[in-house]
């Protein structure tokens, strides 16, 4: 187990998030704001101090309740957001499923946004090309090609999104509460997807407040409470303290 | 040393990866323009064609002017401010439009920006063909030196890529930037001889607009080319290229050193 390579090393990692406030409510307190430097940018550490590493092929399930930093956390692991304190190392490519469907263009056709967004993950026109059969069926939206994605229903729109992010096999996949929008043909079809993908040596990590996705998927689980680590250790310990504490 | 130069290393390794989606960004802007309209990409040589008219026969019944072809050197100095205008105004929200995305996935952000005024350029260039009509309509001498443009386009796109970065950046921490440029661009354009020629100004302005306004450097090179036919001297040659580099050194540096920070604006 030691032997297997870390993919992403997290250490003592902080995350600053701004949290301007708009509430001015006189030109007395403009000016003050103005002053402190405070009129744009409030500090709020939506991550505090966490640390963990990831080995090659490990499934990790972030949990925690809305606004604890999860998609923060995950969004630092991109390279979205650059961490405030502590480093981030990530060794390989990384699959960013973090809202799908993100580089969407609304004017566009499903076919135009295939390649577009392809583009956005890092790969070439070329590549796309000759992968693009492959999406459009995993999708099952050959039908509607080529109107305009704005068309689109949210669940046609996450098919395509996660087609397109997991057409690759990437060496960390990412993956934030998407699948919540597709039906459960298509959520079966992509818990297969992600199993295949892992069983290939991807590395998962995963957040959903399903926490019985969270067990069948994940082998390793962090609790993330207040921006801080709760509790680190195997799926299942971690999901069955989280819901006692819930429970209460 | 080692470490800045693997860094740029680096940068262009980045910027060549990610070069198919510059390509489909500029693509995109150009089909989404027209897209829907009747006569669509015609529109890019009719618009400027239209407005030459409307301006030609406004300039030319209320002010007497002595320019000979007034039509062609209008249109020279027309073209250029417009593209120069019309990209940096669209390269101001490059970064701040593109939130959504750039909130959920990471991208060299200065695409956006050179996208913009990439797609703004590749429109200019359609417009050109409007040119070319009204130097035929008017019977203007053509001389061999017109082929020379681009050569002018390429300091002026440089420019334009420098000052886009530099307000699209801007955009972000200070949203006041699109309204003091709306002003910044409309002095500008009067303070540029589009329309009028440059001896028309006093002494001392004259002077200033020769010596600080890059426009006039990109603007006189192309009419020397275009309108009068001769290759541009060396000094308004020298100013231009000196201004363009300055502009996307001032342009980089400024995005460079706040690039990482916009996430937490946007």
């Amino acid at each position: 187990m030691d032997e297997k390579r870390v993919m992403i090393d997290v250490d003592h990692v902080t995350i600053r998030f701004n949290l301007a406030n708009q509430k001015v409510d006189n030109l007395k307190e403009y000016f003050i704001k103005l002053i402190k430097r405070e009129l744009m940018f409030q500090e709020f550490l939506a991550v505090k101090d966490v640390s963990f590493q990831v080995r090659q092929g490990e499934a990790w399930g972030l949990i925690g309740t809305n606004g604890s930093g999860k998609s923060t956390m995950l969004k630092a692991i991109s390279g979205i957001l650059k961490p405030y304190k502590g480093t981030i190392s990530v060794n390989g490519s990384v699959a960013p499923l973090i809202e799908l469907g993100a580089g969407f263009d609304q004017e566009m056709t499903a076919r135009e946004n295939i390649f577009l967004n392809g583009c956005v993950l890092g790969h070439s026109e070329q590549f796309m090309r000759e992968h693009f059969d492959e999406i459009v069926d995993f999708a099952e939206i050959r039908d509607f090609l080529d109107s305009p994605i704005k068309n689109y229903s949210s669940g046609m729109k996450a098919r395509l999104g996660f087609s397109v992010a997991t057409m690759v096999k990437p060496d960390i996949l990412i993956v934030d509460e998407i699948l919540s929008v597709g039906d459960y043909k298509f959520k079966q079809k992509c818990m297969k997807r992600m199993k295949e993908l892992l069983s290939g040596g991807t590395t998962l990590l995963f957040v959903s407040h399903n926490i019985d996705e969270v067990k069948r998927l994940c082998d390793h689980a962090i609790w993330i409470h207040k921006g801080e680590a709760k509790m680190i250790g195997e799926a299942k310990t971690v999901c069955d303290t989280y819901m006692e504490e819930m429970k209460k | 040393m080692n470490k800045s130069s693997s860094k740029i290393v680096q940068y262009v390794q980045e910027f060549w990866k990610y070069r198919d989606l510059l390509k489909l960004l500029v693509s995109r802007d150009i089909k989404l323009k027209y897209r829907r309209s009747f006569l669509g990409y015609i529109w890019s040589v009719l618009n400027p064609l239209l407005i030459m008219v409307v301006m030609t026969v406004v300039f030319s019944t209320m002010f007497k002017r002595n320019i000979d072809n007034f039509p062609v050197y209008l249109f020279c100095g027309q073209l250029l401010f417009n593209f120069m205008n019309s990209s940096t105004h669209q390269a101001i929200f490059s970064i701040t439009g593109n939130a959504a995305l750039l909130k959920k996935t990471y991208v060299p952000k200065y695409i956006f920006t050179i996208a913009k005024i990439t797609s703004g350029m590749i429109d200019m260039v359609f417009s050109l063909g409007a040119l070319v009509i009204v130097m035929l309509v008017t019977r203007a001498k053509i001389s061999w030196t017109a082929l020379l443009f681009p050569f002018v386009l390429l300091q002026l796109y440089l420019f334009c890529i420098g000052l886009g970065l530099f307000l699209a950046q801007g955009n972000v921490f200070f949203k006041d930037i699109q309204y003091i440029y709306n002003a910044i661009t409309t002095a500008w354009m009067y303070l540029t001889p589009i329309f009028y020629p440059i001896e028309a100004l006093p002494e001392w302005l004259c002077w200033c607009v020769k010596h600080f306004n890059p426009m006039y450097f990109y603007v006189g090179q192309f009419r020397d080319l275009v309108w009068t036919g001769t290759v541009p001297g060396p000094l308004i040659t020298l100013a231009g290229w000196g201004a363009a580099v300055l502009m996307l050194t001032v342009g980089t540096w400024s995005f460079m050193r706040s690039k990482d920070k916009f996430i937490l604006y946007i």
